[in-house]
């Protein structure tokens, strides 16, 4: 799998390069599925035969488990197709950025509003 | 002859969409963002575009990762919104000006651009809510659409330097255009804003103002910096300033600046809104 993966230099920042969205593939094709209002009702009624009709790895498969967003980015997730998959659960950017940063919601839009003065 | 009246910037992020379904525009988190937009709507109604040619990303709803675009023109009679997992109310259907798009498309590529080019495109939030945020009222839009994506999905992007060449082509090809149509240059996206990784949450109010200056008066300064230099200013998607870039630099002379809104934060993004009159044909529509 087109060896590991680059350092890019930018802290705390995933690249998502040829070798991510490669590694990525199965996963970001099932978040991509997620546009549509049927599929994310399969996915609801099925997890397990959901992911295992994209094909998902194991690392990909326990990153879906665990809703946890770094790891499935470090499973080849892209952010923009990861944040269709949390759309199912009702979760917002925020949520995903605070669940990154191990902020609590509030304290990640604190952070935000900080970032505005 | 076609002619350009000026360039619209706008950040697009999809919760905009909820806001105004929800009419929330007043809410005290909200209003200090829509309060920038009466000013370049009222621009708007004076200058009166048949086209908007617009630069932005798709987040995934037209293209996926199978086949993935650095540039690509829509060709289409009309563009729809759809579904993009997200929440967000699709809105109505734009209509598209395919004899401007083909026009567009063979200058480019003359010019030695190899653009993907498209008869079907679904278009996102990147282009409807700029749309909603010029023209509110729920979609019975007074222009015509000319998509034009690029790639912010997947690395490598194209560079600032030249998404920047790319705006300065299509600027060149409207003005050559042989209908009268007048023509407004859209870029949305930005600004400094990161979704993913450890840094979530990263804004740069410093460097937001100062792209926003140098776009009004030397834009081409910020065609030195690489995309991962934009990444490390911006913040990961903050790259969309190159939608910015390229509809800039589609404005060949001098301009003047209509107005320009800068709020932090909506949802995790930084808000930016630039709107610049293209001086050449004001001075012709005054004469
Ligand atoms: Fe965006």
């Amino acid at each position: 799998m087109g060896g590991k993966q680059r350092d890019y230099g930018i802290p705390g920042t995933p690249i998502f390069d040829g070798h991510m969205a490669q590694k990525g593939y199965a996963l970001n094709a099932m978040c991509y599925s997620f546009n549509s209002a049927d599929n994310r009702a399969a996915f609801k009624a099925d997890e397990d035969a959901y992911c295992r009709k994209f094909g998902l790895n194991d690392e990909q498969r326990s990153a879906v488990a665990n809703r946890n967003v770094l790891e499935l980015i470090a499973a080849g997730g892209n952010i923009y197709y990861l944040a269709k998959f949390a759309g199912i659960f009702g979760l917002d950017v925020q949520d995903v950025g605070a669940q990154q940063t191990g902020m609590t919601k509030d304290a990640f839009k604190a952070m935000l509003l900080e970032a505005g003065r | 002859m076609a002619t350009i009246v000026g360039s619209v910037m706008t950040s697009h992020v999809p919760s905009i969409g909820n806001a105004i379904a929800k009419h929330r525009e007043n809410d005290p988190y909200w209003k200090p963002f829509f309060d920038g937009y009466p000013p370049v709507r009222a621009w708007l109604d004076r200058v009166k575009p048949d086209v908007a040619v617009v630069f932005y990303q798709d987040h995934g709803l037209n293209f996926f990762l199978d086949k993935m675009p650095t540039f690509a023109v829509g060709a289409a009679p009309e563009y729809r919104n759809a579904d993009e997992g997200w929440g967000i109310p699709t809105v109505k259907p734009v209509k598209g000006d395919p004899a401007l798009s083909w026009h567009i498309i063979e200058s480019l590529v003359a010019d030695e651009f190899d653009i993907t080019m498209c008869q079907e495109m679904k278009v996102d939030h990147a282009l409807t809510l700029p749309l909603a945020l010029m023209w509110p009222g729920g979609g019975d839009w007074p222009v015509r659409v000319v998509p034009i994506t690029m790639n912010h999905v997947q690395h490598p992007l194209p560079s600032p330097k030249r998404s920047y060449r790319l705006g300065e082509s299509v600027g060149r090809a409207i003005a050559s255009w042989k209908e009268d149509v007048r023509v407004l240059v859209m870029g949305t996206g930005g600004l400094s804003h990161q979704l993913d990784g450890q840094r979530a949450g990263f804004i740069n109010k410093p460097f937001d103002l100062m792209c926003m200056d140098a776009l009004v008066d030397d834009p081409k300064k910020l065609t030195r910096y690489s995309a991962l230099d934009l990444v490390r200013e911006a913040g990961a998607q903050g790259t969309e300033l190159m939608a910015w870039m390229a509809a800039r630099a589609a404005l060949p002379g001098r301009v003047t600046k209509v107005h320009s809104h800068y709020h932090v934060p909506i949802s995790n993004t930084a808000g930016g809104l630039l709107a610049l009159q293209n001086d050449g044909a004001a001075l012709a529509r005054a004469a």
